[in-house]
């Protein structure tokens, strides 16, 4: 008897620290030290985003941080972000999203916190959190600075942001017009420009392609889409403009074969007049942003959904792939945020492997490579298959995320690309005109200063 | 003590006319001000007032030899001498029209100054689309008669052909409200008698209505010369300046260098000599006749 209390007494005093332990384990809520807190979100009123505000009230739920997102058109969302992002104390924003070619002049300027500092901290990093998972080809373009050329990955990056509503290019195409006509799906430039003048001179009613072509951002985001599969850079290693070669040209010609056989009107097209002549079966190719995946898919604006394949983004020659461009958004978190810890929970939360799948779910853009190659996704989004391999061939570097890019995008490249595409000059003597420019701008911002010191 | 009263009146007037006063330096000569100092400096958009960096004479050296300003420049006064001679012939010509009680008078005159109440990016919008390659109504209509469709906003030429129709559209019926009302004010004496001294409709309209309307016509196109140079959402939204440069006025590249290229100062060198340019067409103007000094000299 007086053995058998005696051992009772043993495990109970053995258990009494392991079920302290349990119950230790159980109170552990990373969310606790800010639950009440609100923090505010700005997103740009983008399909991605309006959607991933449905589970907002989920997080709110999950983790007793409240929400308010501030949305904004997102052309209008910079220079709002720029006055919050500006002041000394504290700015009005917890979280911000930005178009990726912003993210070098946000660290610059010096509004943006590092994401280290946030996923070294024990109480706040989730461990199944997966970076790895994270498409790194998005990771790279929307969130990581100061690595080579200032913009792409190397040994001195630092990690600002984690990419949301990212985006690369594939091609998508009338299955039903292929079949009917026993066209092989393009998988070089030369097959696509081919089938392109084929259905235009053969198929009533519908050209071959669809394209952008307005004058500005529009038509250098139009070129630059073909420039990086036909090997071309806008500098070469030395800050150097290399708009002027052959690559560039070859690439430059592509393009106005593209326009040439798109519906009239192409040399005003934006991204949607591009997609809705896609969408509404004047066009039987398109090749840009994946996103036009999902608007197939809906009915308020298309008219072929159910007769659209996917194909990787063409490929120039024997080269292994089509380099895809990279592009989207991103977001992080601001140097002046009042409660940046809040912040990295709810951006942790957003992107975490879990939610990432709920989003796909929703018709929102994953960002995981887990979510794409889910198979029960894949079933209900059969562009998925076509993404996760484009992904392997998505090139960070087909545009220069620099901040002077906005200088050199529209009021440089978006009049001389336009100025060849209309046929007011030619090729070369548009890109020696930009280049003559672009370096000029370049001067003025400082990229030569080193490479002309005497040493 | 008559005086002190004066003083009194004064110092009333002042403080009656201190707010305006204070309205006008606050935003007029401060930025008017401030735009010439930038002009002179380097500063990028997103950074502090304090961090700009004095440039001297640069930012104006660059300027005179930017291909940029001269074309921009250049698509400007084409696009202005077009559009206000284009604009003051019909809207002439409609007020000269709808001058009389005829019937319907009220409802055309209605009818006519609908464009003016659209705001501007909105008729960028309407124009945009009516004028859209694939699916525009334009073309629409013009397939029916058998004309292939045309790339109105693609071509460099109709681009601007199409910006010079848009602007008429919605700034004819400016003109034609001004001098309509400048019409029905003239002296109903002189025109009766120079309809008994036998003046003719030709006779009546260019050798007495025209001039006589002369002040009120110089007003309307110094107004609109103003605005035409100011002109920036609908060619904005219609074409952002291209196809390549042939619809960039310079107001739109001002734009583009301050808010796309982000160089405020440089930008500011272009604004200062936007208004140089305006100052002095406005002054060439009226040195024809300037309305204010006539009734001046009263």
């Amino acid at each position: 008897m007086y053995k058998r209390i005696l051992a009772i007494a043993f495990v109970a005093v053995l258990l009494v620290p392991l079920s302290a332990g349990v119950m230790a384990q159980d109170a552990f809520d990373p969310y606790a030290p800010y639950r009440g807190d609100t923090i505010v979100v700005s997103w740009p009123s983008l399909y991605h985003f309006t959607q991933a505000a449905t589970l907002i009230p989920q997080f709110e739920e999950e983790t007793g941080i409240n929400v308010e997102v501030d949305f904004l058109q997102y052309q209008a969302m910079k220079p709002a972000q720029e006055v919050e992002l500006q002041k000394p104390r504290t700015g009005e924003y917890d979280v911000v999203a930005w178009v990726v070619f912003t993210k070098s002049e946000y660290v610059i300027n010096g509004y943006l916190e590092p994401l280290a500092n946030f996923f070294v901290d024990p109480a706040l990093a989730d461990p199944s959190y997966n970076p790895e998972d994270l498409v790194a080809a998005w990771v790279e373009t929307g969130g990581v600075v100061g690595g080579k050329n200032a913009y792409l990955p190397g040994p001195t990056q630092a990690l600002y942001g984690l990419p949301f509503g990212a985006e690369t290019s594939i091609m998508a195409y009338r299955k039903d017009i292929f079949e009917e006509h026993g066209l092989d799906v393009p998988v070089t430039y030369d097959d696509m420009l081919a089938a392109a003048a084929y259905i235009t001179e053969n198929v009533d009613g519908v050209y071959g392609m669809t394209s952008r072509g307005a004058a500005g951002h529009q038509i250098v985001h139009g070129w630059l889409l073909h420039l990086s599969p036909y090997g071309g850079v806008i500098f070469d290693d030395n800050w150097e403009p290399a708009v002027t070669s052959p690559e560039a040209i070859a690439s430059l010609e592509a393009l106005k074969t593209i326009m040439e056989n798109s519906p009239p009107g192409v040399e005003a097209n934006g991204f949607g007049d591009q997609a809705n002549a896609f969408l509404q079966g004047d066009a039987a190719m398109y090749v840009d942003s994946h996103k036009i995946a999902a608007m197939t898919r809906d009915p308020n604006q298309s008219l072929i959904d159910g007769k659209v394949g996917y194909a990787l983004h063409p490929k120039v020659g024997d080269a292994e792939c089509g380099l895809s461009e990279t592009g989207g958004f991103a977001m992080g978190i601001p140097s002046n945020s009042g409660n940046k810890e809040a912040a990295f929970l709810f951006m942790q939360w957003m992107t975490s492997p879990r939610v990432d799948r709920e989003l796909a779910l929703i018709g929102a853009d994953p960002a995981r490579v887990s979510t794409l190659n889910d198979p029960a996704l894949q079933e209900m989004f059969p562009e998925y298959p076509v993404v996760v391999e484009q992904l392997e061939c998505a090139n960070p570097n087909w545009r220069p995320l620099i901040p002077e890019w906005g200088a050199l995008n529209a009021p440089i490249l978006g009049v001389y690309v336009s100025e060849f595409a209309t046929g007011n000059m030619t090729a070369e003597d548009a890109m020696a005109q930009a280049a003559e420019e672009i370096r000029a701008e370049m001067d003025r911002a400082g990229y030569y200063g080193w490479s002309s010191m005497d040493m | 003590m008559q005086r002190s009263l004066k003083i009194r009146q004064l110092r009333i007037a002042y403080m009656f006319l201190l707010p305006a006063i204070i309205v006008f330096f606050l935003g007029l000569v401060v930025p008017l001000v401030n735009t010439f100092e930038l002009s002179f400096n380097r500063l990028s958009m997103g950074s502090r007032w304090s961090d700009r960096d004095y440039v001297g004479v640069e930012n104006y050296e660059r300027m005179v030899e930017d291909d940029h300003v001269r074309s921009s420049v250049g698509v400007t006064l084409r696009f202005a001498a077009i559009v206000l001679v284009a604009e003051l012939v019909i809207g002439m010509g409609l007020a000269l029209l709808l001058e009389k009680p005829i019937k319907g008078a009220t409802v055309f005159r209605t009818i006519f100054i609908l464009p003016l109440m659209v705001s501007p990016v909105a008729v960028g919008l309407i124009w945009r689309y009516l004028l859209d390659g694939r699916i525009g109504l334009v073309n629409h209509y013009l397939g029916l008669i058998g004309i292939p469709p045309q790339t109105w906003l693609g071509h460099p030429d109709l681009a601007f052909f199409s910006i010079v129709i848009t602007d008429i559209w919605q700034w004819t019926p400016f003109i034609f409200i001004i001098l309509l009302a400048g019409l029905q004010a003239l002296p109903s004496e002189v025109m009766e008698a120079s309809r008994i001294d036998g003046a003719n409709w030709r006779q009546m309209t260019f050798l007495i209505k025209i001039p006589m309307l002369r002040s009120i016509l110089l007003v309307t196109v110094l107004l609109r010369l103003i605005d035409v140079f100011r002109a920036l959402e609908v060619i904005f939204v219609m074409t952002f300046g291209g196809p390549g440069r042939s619809t960039q006025v310079l107001s739109l590249h001002i734009y583009k260098t301050a808010f796309t290229s982000q160089a405020l100062g440089y930008a500011s060198t272009i604004a200062v000599v936007l208004m140089f340019i305006m100052l002095v067409l406005s002054l060439v103007l009226l040195a024809f006749s300037n309305p204010l000094k006539e009734r001046a000299d009263f």
